[in-house]
């Protein structure tokens, strides 16, 4: 997953590695963006820019639910992690970034992030369903996900690992000098390991171009957040660490877009790390096999109905003068890309035993 | 072998080792199980199931997502005196906590003399046949056989899972106790196109009451034998055994049970006994166990033998999402290399 090489490291961007930052006398405050969120919470969007969120949102709730059903059918094996409920989260920051620009690494629930940042929905069903056509040929499958293209770098199966090396990723658009950032999203029960606080002290330390992105969830499999963490609060966590935090709506598309506005100029400004907390929510089990005993049937039923991001979106969509038959147009198109994804998936063959054996190295042995 | 071994009933391997982890609560007040998702929810595949209730939430309790820490805190908590079971949720989560296993936990003993102990197991399933991909198959038993001051353990029956597991528990040494979770619900041979079998009605499914233990480094033989002497453990047993009844070959046999401490005279014996062996394992072959029993075999065995030593494992790659039948060592791979170790002279 190597970027294209480039020479080595400028006079000016040496400079800025050459001396930490440490914890100077500059006023650091924790709620500094908060507050900038706080003055002007929603994102005001065109009616043009909303449909293509609308769409991006729909896209990946269509396409988890029939990821759903061709799992029942049996045609996808073994983990697989659903994204509804949290579409808001990766298309609201998202399409704040620069595709193929600034990169984005996740871990296994990463069907979402990739659909956000326009990857083929054929090429991931075929991974799902572990096919030769697949983005990974069919050998990763739904936790293992990547494309350089799009600068989505996982995909990560390992609760956690991913953050830190989001925090080289941060490292290497730094030291490119390419004007890119990083966004890592983790879960809150990834939250929990150590790696994740060795590397918030690095990404301060080094100042580097990172967004870390909690997409709290309320649970880790069948643990709630208050069952595993001593502070609950994801967004206080990188205090000690003097990265600034904010709390974000996750149900709230708008909010989350502006959220990540504010977010991205302090980092694009030279402002070093920003962590978000994401207050999101899954609908569905944590894998496909969930007896769901953590959580009453009342409690998703009321996220659902009170506040689904998609049905929020559309509200916001209509007052902005956008037809229900509009909406209708949408959602065929929409089923139309996921059947002829499903069915992509389907007919694909799997690959050769042979290919077991490629990409293990660089050269075969 | 046994304390107070009773009668017995039939158990699946996941209920043995609750019963065991159960009596161990109930024995002794410095036994404590921690682990991800292991209280409450009862584990993601059931083996804690309903010991927080029984047992209460400060001797069983679930842990954040720490795998280092878990190991870490479990290796003090036995420093001073408690016997901890960390339940790690899959093997292939264990790495975040290598350091603490091999750094602390491994060699605590020797650098304090003795002065301090991790009499601590490390439960965690491992292993492939459930299209779980790179990250819920692996076998990594080699990197802690590889390690002095660590013991490993891998059950092929409820029967032995209990009593290894007591033993284990009971023991003053860091114990990976690896338990093959295709084996969980039933005896898997590896023929995965027919209908799964369950353990109900299999003879090592029929689980003493109460406390009993089998003792750490003595293997069991599956099978006696003539013709060759199959090594093996865990999940492999039963392909192994299945392939032999298929084949109708004079086999023995031997479930190593446990790889530290090993039991070298009863594959001395065997292999003197039949002059060929056959070592199979899933993990990748490159520095596998299998590696280990080889060269044993051969330094030990070496004028009894009639053919090379032959090893059928997992291919040296990652595990794969797709093709999982074409990666795991299977009835077809098993029965050729057989056969190839009979046709030999
Ligand atoms: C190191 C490691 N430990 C444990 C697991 C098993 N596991 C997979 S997902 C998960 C829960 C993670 O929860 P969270 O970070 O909140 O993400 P969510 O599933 O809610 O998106 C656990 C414990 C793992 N994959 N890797
Ligand atoms: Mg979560």
């Amino acid at each position: 997953m190597a970027r294209a090489s480039n020479p080595g490291i400028s006079k000016k961007s040496a400079a800025a590695f050459a001396e930490p930052q440490g914890s100077g006398s500059d006023n650091f405050s924790l709620r500094s963006l908060q507050d900038t969120l706080e003055s002007d919470r929603r994102y005001q969007a065109t009616q043009e820019e909303l449909l293509h969120l609308y769409e991006q949102m729909l896209l990946i709730r269509r396409f988890e639910e029939r990821a759903g059903q061709l799992y029942g059918l049996g045609l996808i094996g073994g983990f697989c992690h659903l994204y509804i409920g949290q579409e808001a989260v990766a298309v609201g920051l998202q399409s704040a970034l620069e595709e193929g620009k600034d990169s984005v690494i996740t871990g296994y629930r990463d069907h979402g992030h990739m659909l956000a940042y326009g990857i083929d929905p054929k090429v991931i069903m075929a991974e799902l369903t572990g096919r030769q056509a697949g983005i990974s040929k069919g050998k990763g499958g739904s936790m293992h996900m990547f494309s350089t293209e799009h600068a989505f770098y996982g995909g990560h199966g390992i609760v956690g690992a991913q953050v830190s090396l989001g925090g080289g990723l941060a490292f290497a658009h730094k030291y490119r000098e390419d004007g890119g950032l990083c966004l890592a999203y983790f879960g809150d029960g990834a939250s929990n390991q150590g790696q994740v606080y060795e590397t918030f002290n690095m990404a301060s330390l080094w100042q580097l171009p990172i967004i870390f992105v909690v997409e709290n969830n309320q649970y880790a499999m069948g643990t709630s957040v208050k069952r595993s963490s001593a502070e609950t609060e994801f967004y206080r966590r990188g205090t000690a660490f003097r990265i600034p935090g904010m709390k974000v709506n996750g149900m709230d598309l708008l909010e989350v877009r502006q959220a990540a506005k504010v977010a991205i100029a302090h980092v694009r400004g030279g402002g070093g790390p920003v962590l978000m907390e994401l207050e999101t929510y899954r609908y569905r089990g944590h894998s496909m096999s969930d007896p769901a005993k953590y959580r009453t049937r009342e409690e998703v039923q009321g996220v659902r109905e009170k506040s689904d991001p998609i049905e929020g979106a559309k509200a916001d969509l209509l007052k902005l003068g956008v037809t229900e038959e509009q909406l209708k147009d949408i959602d065929k198109r929409i089923r139309a890309t996921v059947s002829e994804a499903a069915d992509f998936a389907e007919k694909s063959p799997e690959p050769e035993p042979t290919e077991l054996y490629t990409d293990v190295l660089v050269e075969s042995y | 072998m046994s304390t107070d071994e009773g009668a017995g009933r039939p158990m699946t391997m996941i209920e043995a080792i609750n019963d065991a982890l159960d009596i161990m609560l109930a024995r002794d007040p410095d036994v404590v199980v921690l682990g991800e998702d292991i209280g409450f929810f009862g584990g993601v595949f059931r083996a804690t199931a309903g010991l927080q209730a029984k047992h209460g939430k400060t001797r069983v309790f679930d842990t954040p997502i720490s795998e280092c820490g878990i190991i870490g805190v479990a290796v003090g908590m036995g420093a001073y005196g408690l016997r901890p079971v960390p339940e790690i949720q899959f093997a292939d989560y264990i790495y975040p906590g290598l350091d603490q296993l091999i750094s602390e936990a491994a060699r605590l003993r020797y650098r304090s003399a003795a002065e301090f102990i991790a009499p601590m197991t490390v439960r965690t399933p491992f292993g492939g046949g459930i299209f779980g991909g790179q990250t819920h198959s692996q076998s990594p038993e080699a990197l802690f056989t590889h390690v002095a001051g660590l013991k490993t353990v891998v059950p092929s029956t409820p029967h032995d899972a209990k009593g290894l597991l007591i033993a284990a528990i009971e023991d003053n040494d860091p114990v990976l106790f690896f338990e093959p979770k295709r084996l969980y619900n039933g005896p898997f041979d590896g023929y995965y196109d027919r209908p799964a079998k369950v353990w109900k009605g299999h003879a090592d499914a029929v689980v003493p009451d109460g406390h009993y233990t089998i003792p750490l480094g003595k293997a069991r033989t599956v099978r006696e034998g003539e013709a060759l002497t199959i090594l093996a453990y865990g999940t492999m047993v039963h392909v192994a055994s299945g392939v032999v009844e298929s084949l109708g070959v004079d086999a023995e046999i031997i479930d190593l049970r446990t790889l530290v401490p090993l039991d070298i005279e009863a594959i001395e014996q065997s292999v003197r006994k039949t002059g060929r062996c056959l070592i199979v394992h899933e993990a990748t072959r490159t520095s596998g166990f299998g590696a280990e029993l080889s060269a044993l075999v051969t330094e030990r065995c070496f004028y009894h033998l009639e053919a090379p030593v032959e090893r059928v494992t997992g291919f040296d790659t990652p595990y794969p999402h797709s093709l999982e039948w074409a990666y795991f060592p299977g009835p077809v791979r098993v029965g050729e290399a057989i056969e190839r170790l009979l046709a030999a002279d």
